[in-house]
C-alpha cells in the first residue's frame, strides 16, 4: 500500500491501514532517534512551514525537530512576526508560501477547520498541528503509538480519557484514532466539559473518576485550561481537583499496571498529582520522545515516501 | 432609476397575459384565464377577454400570481455597497420574481430616524417595491425606543433590532406596547445571545464531531416564547422571523392557539438544508440561526403545513468573497436567497406536496403583506398590476455567476431546482427575467 493522501488533518476520515501504516513508519524512526547520529538525509531538499497561530511550545518544536532529523528545511512563523497582525487572511498568507515553492505546511490554528480551508485551496500539502476544538491527528497519533508500545496491543484496550473533552482536540483525535483501531474509550469530567453528542462517537461517559479509573487500561489526563472557571463551566479548580485530580490515593482503586498519560503541558496539583506525573507507571516523557517519530513519520509519507521504510533508512545512515 | 430600460419595460398600450393558470387565494380564484393589464393597473381578468390590439404575452403552462413579497431581506445600503445596494438588492428580487421586499435596518449608519427611512424610500427602483424595516431600538443598542412614530409615517413598515434581539425584556414590552398605535409588528430575530454565545452551527452531535462550538435551539425558543408572552401582555403584534428548530414551531403554534398576535415566517434554507450542509467547514452554509437537524426540518415543514408559519422569507444576506470565504468560525453569518427562494419552494414543498400552489402564493405572497399592512397581494380589476408569472416546470442549474445580486454567498450553488420567475410587472412596469 502506497500513502495517497496530499494532506493530514484528522483521524477521523483515515483508514485502519493508513493509520497503521502511520504507526508502523514511526516505528522506523523511533529506532532513528536513539542513534548516536540521529539524522536521515531523506527529506532533503524539501521546505516545510510551520504556521503556528496559536502558542505551542512543545508541538511545534517537535514538529521542527522532526524535519531537521529528516534534513528538510524549515521556517517557521507565528503571528506575532508574521503578516496575520496586518490583517493578511490566511488564504493570502498560505499562498504566498505557495508562491516561495514549499512542500508542506504545518498549521496550527485556533479555528476548527482552518488546515481543511487551507488544503482545498493550495497544492502543497497541509499537516494539522491542532485545530481549534476540532483534531490534532499527531498527537492522537503519537498516544496510540505510545499505548501500542506500552500495552502490546490497541484492540479491546480499555482507554479513559479524562478532563475538558468539550475544548479538546486531544480528546477527539484519540477517541476517532482508538475506535478505529479497535480500542475501548471511556471520558471522565465534569457535565460542562463533556460535549453533547459524545457517545455517538463512541465513547462512554463517566462522571465518578473513581469508578473511570477501576475500569482503565490507559489514562490519558487532559489539560484544563485555566480560564474555564471564568467561562462559568466550572465553580472553582479547588472543586473541579477534588472531584477529577488524578491522585495516587484515587489510583490504588485502579488496576495495578495502569498507564498514565498526558499530552502536556501539566497543571501539577490541578488535573494530575505530581506523584501520578512522575510516578513509575506515568509515560509522559515517552509520549515526548515518540511524537518525533510520528511527525517524522506524517511528514515524510506526505512528502510522498513509501512504506516500510527502514531498509531506505538503513542504508542512508 | 438606472438600468430602468434595460432590465424593465412600460407598454405603450394594453398588455395581456394570455392562458396563464391565474392563482389568487384571497378571491379564491384558481383557473386558466387571461390577465388585461393598462395604465399600471387590471382592466380586465378572465377567460378570452378580447385583447383587441393589445400587446400579448403567451402564458401556457405558466402561472400568474399576485407579485412575490420577501419580508426579510438585506440590502447593505447605506454603508455596504460593494455588497449590495437597494437597485442591485432590486433587480435580484425581480429575477427572483419578486414584486417587494422589506429591508433591514442593520446597515451603516443604521435605519433609526425618518431621515433613514426616506433615503432608502428615495433609492427605491422601478423593478420592485422596496420597504424599509426601522430599528427598534436608537442604533440598535437595546438601550432606548427609536423614532417609531416618525419612522412609521414615513414608511417604515415593521420595526427590528434583526441580528441584535433585544436582551431587555422590559424594553421589548415597551416596543410592542408602543407599536400599537401605528399598527405595525415587532419583527423579532429571536436569540438568546447569552446561549449561543461564540457558538457558530447547530449544538449536537455533528459540532462536536466538528469541533464547532454549538448553539442550542432553545436560545431560539426561549426567545420566542418571551416575546409571545409579552405580545399577549401588551396586546402589539410580534412576528417571529425566520424560524428554524422544531421547538420554536410549537411556541408559535401553543401561542396561535391562545390567541396571541404572532406571525411567523421561516427560510428555504430551513426546510431544505440540515446541519450536514456545514461538514468540510462549509462557510455558505453557516447562517444565524443556524442550520438544524432532520428533525427540525420536519417539524418546519408541518409548521408550513398547518399555518403555523405565516410565510416564507430569504433573510437574503448578502457577504463579500473576501469576508466570507475564511475559516468557518470567522465567516459572516447569513446567505443570499432572493434568487433562489421561488425555485426552491416549488421544488421543495409543492413538487413534494407539502403545499399546494395557492398556499405557497398565500406564504410568498399574500401573508406577508397581511403582516406588512401592504397593499396588493390579490388581482383584481381596477388594483395596481403588481403580478408574478412564473414557470412551475422549468428546470434549471443555480449558477450564482448569473445572480443579479452583487454577492454570490449562496450554498444552493449547482442545485438543479424547477420553477422560475418569467416575468413581474410592477405597478405596470414589465420586468422580464432573461
Amino acid at each position: 500500500m502506497k500513502w495517497s493522501r496530499k494532506d493530514l488533518l484528522d483521524l477521523e476520515s483515515l483508514s485502519v491501514e493508513e493509520i497503521t501504516m502511520l504507526l508502523d513508519t514511526a516505528r522506523s524512526f523511533r529506532e532513528v532517534l536513539d542513534r548516536p547520529i540521529k539524522k536521515v538525509p531523506i527529506l532533503r531538499g524539501k521546505t516545510i512551514v510551520n504556521m503556528f497561530f496559536e502558542p505551542s511550545t512543545r508541538t511545534s518544536s517537535s514538529f521542527d525537530m522532526a524535519a531537521k532529523r529528516l534534513m528538510a528545511d524549515t521556517v517557521n512563523i507565528s503571528p506575532r512576526t508574521s503578516a496575520v497582525t496586518k490583517g493578511e487572511t490566511l488564504l493570502d498568507t498560505a499562498r504566498n508560501l505557495e508562491a516561495m515553492r514549499i512542500d508542506l505546511v504545518v498549521i496550527r490554528h485556533s479555528s476548527s477547520g482552518a488546515p481543511h480551508f487551507l488544503a482545498k485551496r493550495i497544492k502543497a500539502g497541509v499537516v494539522n498541528a491542532g485545530d481549534g476544538q476540532h483534531a490534532h491527528p499527531t498527537q492522537g497519533l503519537l498516544d496510540i503509538f505510545t499505548m501500542r508500545e506500552k500495552r502490546g496491543r490497541i484492540e479491546g484496550l480499555k482507554v479513559l480519557i479524562v478532563g475538558d473533552v468539550t475544548h479538546s482536540r486531544v480528546a477527539r483525535s484519540n477517541i476517532h484514532g482508538l475506535k478505529k483501531l479497535g480500542a475501548e474509550v471511556a471520558v471522565c469530567g465534569p457535565s460542562t466539559l463533556i460535549p453533547v453528542g459524545i457517545e455517538e462517537l463512541g465513547a462512554r461517559v463517566f462522571h465518578k473518576i473513581e469508578e473511570a479509573l477501576e475500569w482503565a487500561d490507559v489514562v490519558n489526563i487532559l489539560r484544563l485550561q485555566l480560564e474555564r472557571q471564568k467561562k462559568g463551566l466550572l465553580p472553582t479548580l479547588r472543586e473541579y481537583s477534588r472531584m477529577f485530580c488524578v491522585t495516587e490515593e484515587r489510583l490504588k482503586a485502579a488496576k495495578p499496571d495502569v498507564t498514565i498519560m498526558h499530552p502536556g503541558p501539566m497543571n501539577r496539583g490541578v488535573e494530575i498529582d505530581p506523584r501520578v506525573a512522575d510516578g513509575a507507571r506515568s509515560v509522559i516523557l515517552d509520549q515526548v520522545t515518540n511524537g518525533v517519530a510520528v511527525r517524522m513519520a506524517a511528514l515524510y509519507l506526505l512528502s510522498g515516501g513509501d512504506a516500510p521504510l527502514s531498509e531506505a533508512i538503513r542504508k542512508e545512515a | 432609476m438606472t438600468n430602468q430600460k434595460a432590465e424593465g419595460r412600460r407598454p405603450s398600450g394594453r398588455l395581456v397575459i394570455r392562458n396563464c393558470r391565474i392563482i389568487d387565494p384571497l378571491n379564491k380564484r384558481d383557473e386558466a384565464g387571461d390577465i388585461l393589464m393598462e395604465d399600471g393597473r387590471i382592466s380586465a381578468l378572465g377567460k378570452d377577454i378580447a385583447p383587441n390590439g393589445a400587446e400579448a404575452v403567451k402564458g401556457d403552462g405558466l402561472v400568474a400570481c399576485p407579485g412575490l413579497c420577501d419580508m426579510h431581506v438585506h440590502l447593505r445600503q447605506p454603508g455596504r455597497e460593494d455588497e449590495e445596494t437597494v437597485e442591485s438588492g432590486s433587480r435580484a428580487a425581480a429575477a427572483g420574481g419578486f414584486t417587494a421586499v422589506a429591508c433591514m435596518p442593520n446597515t451603516q449608519p443604521v435605519l433609526d430616524n425618518r431621515g433613514m427611512i426616506e433615503l432608502i424610500r428615495s433609492l427605491e427602483t422601478p423593478l420592485c417595491r422596496v420597504h424599509p424595516v426601522g430599528a427598534i431600538s436608537k442604533g440598535l443598542e437595546g438601550l432606548e425606543l427609536a423614532e417609531i412614530g416618525d419612522m412609521a409615517g414615513a414608511g417604515a413598515v415593521a420595526v427590528s433590532d434583526d441580528g441584535r434581539p433585544l436582551t431587555d425584556s422590559n424594553l421589548m414590552r415597551r416596543a410592542l406596547d408602543y407599536c400599537r398605535m401605528f399598527g405595525i409588528p415587532v419583527v423579532s430575530h429571536c436569540e438568546d445571545k447569552f446561549l449561543s454565545a461564540d457558538g457558530s452551527m447547530n449544538e449536537g452531535p455533528l459540532a462536536t464531531r466538528l469541533g464547532l462550538r454549538g448553539i442550542p435551539s432553545a436560545a431560539e425558543a426561549s426567545m420566542a416564547y418571551r416575546d409571545c408572552r409579552l405580545a399577549a401582555l401588551t396586546g402589539g403584534r410580534v412576528h417571529i422571523a425566520h424560524v428554524s428548530c422544531a421547538e420554536t414551531v410549537e411556541v408559535v403554534r401553543q401561542a396561535k392557539k391562545q390567541g396571541v398576535a404572532v406571525t411567523a415566517e421561516t427560510c428555504p434554507h430551513y426546510f431544505c438544508l440540515t446541519e450536514e450542509a456545514v461538514v468540510g467547514y462549509n462557510e455558505a452554509a453557516r447562517v444565524n440561526p443556524p442550520l438544524r437537524t432532520k428533525r427540525d426540518v420536519e417539524a418546519i415543514i408541518g409548521g408550513l403545513s398547518d399555518g403555523t408559519i405565516d410565510c416564507i422569507a430569504t433573510d437574503h444576506a448578502p457577504h463579500s468573497l473576501e469576508e466570507k470565504e475564511v475559516e468557518f468560525d470567522a465567516s459572516p453569518t447569513g446567505m443570499i436567497g432572493l434568487e433562489t427562494a421561488l425555485g426552491l419552494c416549488w421544488t421543495h414543498l409543492v413538487e413534494k406536496k407539502v403545499l399546494t400552489a395557492r398556499q405557497l402564493v398565500e406564504k410568498m405572497s399574500v401573508n406577508p403583506r397581511r403582516i406588512l399592512n401592504l397593499a396588493g397581494g390579490s388581482l383584481e380589476v381596477g388594483k395596481e398590476s403588481d403580478l408574478t408569472l412564473f414557470d412551475p416546470n422549468a428546470e434549471w442549474t443555480v449558477d450564482p455567476e448569473k445572480f443579479k445580486s452583487l454577492s454570490r454567498n449562496t450554498p444552493f450553488a449547482g442545485w438543479k431546482l424547477k420553477g422560475r420567475a418569467a416575468m413581474t410587472v410592477v405597478g405596470g412596469l414589465v420586468v422580464k427575467v432573461d
